[in-house]
């Protein structure tokens, strides 16, 4: 069914969805424990308050503004930056998916990838 | 306690929850969301968005080494992520309109039932031929290494695997959790992919499935940073600990140990749920 030439893409692409996945969890993990060390050098102290939903304020959901506090020191937003990383990144293995299966040229794959792409996007 | 504590005694409770949901193969979320609410008296909600988060991160750190060893079936995968995706979607918004009590109670019966659906044997299912109509033009068919080099499979019933991957996602969307067994379940049990296959696969769509419903999560201010970086940080850290002991441990014994007290967890969420002390 496939060709040779079709099955070495499809190897290629393992590969590299497999080091992309290890290097965003390598690189949010570390971008969490910075902020992590921060948050608990400035609050170690606090008694933590989580027995009560609350929500959570902008600078932890707006990159922008999470990009301002991280600048003036503050440790919970760098560890929200982190998370943002994390989750972005299974989602950059699905843009990923949508090149690669535009350069094996499997159409029907392309438009499933971007389905998907787009239910997770939409919501964000 | 001071918040240094709390987040120590959170890193410890966490990396425990990653070893072991990584021996027993059933995912740290399972034991994490109960260690949360019950014995830190954390709002489910709260909890609910860091096992998420440790959700994802669990399963690209794993889903990393399958997919370049070749096991993962990425077609089959891609294809199934429709159903999860649209499924945690809708999972995660009806999260935001149930009371904590009646999440609680729903998230205690889903793990009985993984409890129980762990103690299944695993068939090792091979199909081969042709496969349906259906399955040719998703082309998903695959190989996966085996000692005695590639093997060849086919998948069968891909619309009822489509189904309840979709209830799986709609019950990660809304719990938090991988929903792993579930989806297990349906490649294994329904669309009868090898086992590896469907093991390695599901956790290669965990991830996904998580993303679709962690902007929801995020908007609604459910991912804590500060009690999300403990349990992200221990769960990974005892899931990578896991993986490595893994090919020496019994995990027969562990896994029964494990079940009777995921069993008792359950049985005090379900508790709590119904007398609104959760």
């Amino acid at each position: 069914m496939a060709s040779t030439k079709h099955s070495v893409n499809d190897e290629d692409l393992e590969r590299i969805i497999g080091q992309l996945l290890r290097f965003g969890v390598l690189l949010s993990s570390l971008v969490v424990l910075a902020g992590g060390i921060v948050y608990l050098i400035r609050h170690g102290h606090e008694e933590p308050g989580f027995g009560s939903f609350k929500g959570e304020p902008d600078k932890m959901k707006d990159p922008l503004l999470m990009w301002k506090a991280i600048i003036h020191g503050e440790g919970r937003p760098l560890i929200a930056l982190g998370l943002l990383l994390l989750i972005l990144t299974p989602i950059a293995r699905v843009l990923f998916s949508v090149a690669g299966y535009l350069m094996e040229k499997d159409y029907l794959y392309v438009c499933i990838t971007l389905f998907v792409l787009a239910v997770i996007l939409w919501n964000f | 306690m001071t918040i240094l504590v709390f987040s120590g005694l959170i890193f410890v409770g966490a990396l425990t929850a990653g070893l072991l949901g990584s021996l027993t193969g059933l995912g740290g979320g399972v034991v994490l969301i109960p260690l949360l609410t019950l014995l830190f008296k954390v709002d489910i909600h709260y909890a609910i968005g860091a096992s998420l988060v440790s959700v994802v991160a669990t399963s690209s750190g794993a889903a990393a080494a399958y997919v370049r060893d070749g096991i993962s079936n990425i077609r089959l995968g891609m294809f199934l992520e429709v159903a999860t995706t649209v499924g945690a979607v809708a999972g995660a918004s009806l999260a935001t309109y149930l009371s904590t009590g009646v999440i609680a109670i729903v998230f205690g019966v889903v793990l009985i039932l993984s409890a129980v659906l762990s103690f299944f044997k695993n068939r090792d299912n091979l199909v081969t031929g042709p496969g349906s109509r259906l399955t040719q033009l998703l082309k998903l068919a695959g190989n996966y290494p085996t000692p005695k080099g590639r093997q060849d499979y086919t998948v069968k019933n891909v619309v009822g695997g489509f189904l309840v991957m979709n209830v799986a996602g709609v019950l990660s969307g809304l719990l938090g959790i991988g929903s792993g067994a579930l989806k297990v379940l349906a490649m294994d049990n329904i669309m009868r992919a090898p086992f590896k296959v469907s093991t390695t696969t599901s956790n290669f769509m965990i991830g996904v499935t998580a993303a679709a419903s962690a902007g929801i999560y995020l908007k609604k201010g459910y991912i804590d940073p500060g009690l999300s970086m403990p349990v992200m940080l221990g769960v990974l850290a005892g899931a990578f600990a896991g993986s490595r002991i893994l090919t020496r441990a019994r995990v027969s014994q562990l896994k029964k140990v494990f079940a009777v007290v995921i069993g008792l967890l359950a049985i005090e969420m379900i508790y709590n749920g119904i007398h609104h002390t959760i």
